[in-house]
């Protein structure tokens, strides 16, 4: 044991259980991650490489997942890194290890890059240098473009930042195929219409939080009316894009039944959310405006998951 | 005081580095398997000659 560690460890009790009581633990790293994201990007890259045509080992299949996700995972270290200052004065954002002190700025940068390094060299490794390219785009694009840029400088930031997110089925579609496909770019055009009404939603309901932390959300620059209005908006052009994937490859009648009723619910949804009034919203404590968003977190999840049976589908009749 | 070897810090700090094994493990596990399956399919020998079977 080093002679200065034996020396701390004759301190008392109390003040050893302070001094380490900030230690980050490897629980504190994985929240650097955003494990939630990172399930998100799992699941679409998911569904990109199984509705892409031809194969690809499983093994490898696997492995390219993984690095998707650390690749994802990665970005989101980086987005910690320069948001810890604003991170900090929201309430949905303080509770993580770099507002809380538990892991430095510092620490968080060095880990996602180091990261990112490590997901973009293996994911070319393991699968294909396109598919690599692509990640390393999405990490820069996350990072540079959305966190550096965008975030703190235009009300449209998660209108061109959610471009990020919805790399991950593109990537997956890239390492089988080795390229770029229209069915690959109609499910990239799902999660990025998805995103500004989803991240809308939540301004409505977080309400102080991006005004105390000086973040151009739409509630903050345009007013709430006008983001129930863009919600409305983006909830048609999304119900356009996701019936659209409906007439492709993509589709069967699994997804078109699935896409039609979603469909149907979150355009009534959003006009429920349109038509209503701040006092309504203040009466029930935002109700719907939380409905909203957990529904479109479902909504994705069942169309991905419907591609996901398609594509599936499609595999058993090939092999019959 | 007298400060025991199982003390809480010790328990949170072999916790993370079970983990990170865990980790490690996991990648060489990975690594291994790529190169068998990147031999078995024949990549390597291609990688190696700097050809591809296409061609």
């Amino acid at each position: 044991m080093p002679r200065s560690e034996s020396k701390r460890l004759s301190m008392s009790g109390v003040s050893l259980n302070k001094l380490y009581a900030d230690e980050p633990e490897f629980g504190d790293y994985f929240a650097l991650l955003k494990p939630r994201v990172m399930s998100l990007v799992v699941f679409t890259a998911i569904a990109g490489v199984l509705a892409a045509p031809g194969s690809v080992h499983p093994f490898i299949a696997f492995v390219s997942i993984v690095f998707i996700a650390l690749g994802g995972g990665a970005s989101g270290a980086l987005n910690m890194w320069y948001d810890a200052d604003i991170d900090s004065l929201m309430s949905r954002t303080k509770s993580r290890p770099v507002p809380t002190g538990k892991i430095s700025a510092n620490a968080a940068k060095e880990f996602g890059i180091v990261l990112s390094a490590i997901s973009v060299v293996m994911l070319g490794l393991a699968s294909n240098w396109l598919a690599a390219s692509l990640l390393a785009f999405t990490i820069f694009f996350y990072v540079i473009i959305y966190t550096i840029w965008l975030k703190r400088s235009t009300p449209q930031n998660i209108v061109i930042g959610g471009a990020a997110g919805a790399f991950p089925p593109i990537i997956g579609w890239a390492v089988v195929t080795g390229n770029v496909g229209f069915e690959s770019i109609l499910m990239f055009a799902l999660i990025f219409i998805w995103t500004p009404p989803h991240f809308w939603s939540l301004a409505l309901f977080m309400k102080s939080d991006y005004d105390i932390a000086k973040v151009p959300m739409l509630t903050v620059t345009n007013g709430r009316r006008s983001t129930r209005n863009h919600i409305f908006v983006y909830s048609i052009l999304l119900a356009f894009v996701a019936l659209s994937i409906g007439f492709s490859s993509l589709s069967g009648p699994i997804y078109l039944v699935v896409a039609l009723i979603l469909n149907m619910q979150l355009v009534f949804a959003a006009f429920k959310l349109w038509s209503r009034s701040e006092s309504d919203c203040m009466a029930d404590n935002s109700l719907l405006e939380r409905k909203f968003f957990k529904f479109s977190l479902l909504y994705l999840f069942l169309h991905f998951g419907a591609i996901i049976v398609e594509a599936k589908t499609n595999i058993v009749w090939m092999t019959v | 005081m007298s400060f025991g070897r199982e003390h809480d810090l010790h328990k949170r700090r072999k916790g993370k580095n079970l983990s990170l094994g865990l980790v490690l493990i996991g990648f060489v596990a990975i690594m291994f398997g790529l190169t068998v399956v990147k031999v078995t399919e024949g990549q390597f020998a291609e990688a190696l000659a700097g050809v591809s079977r296409s061609e």
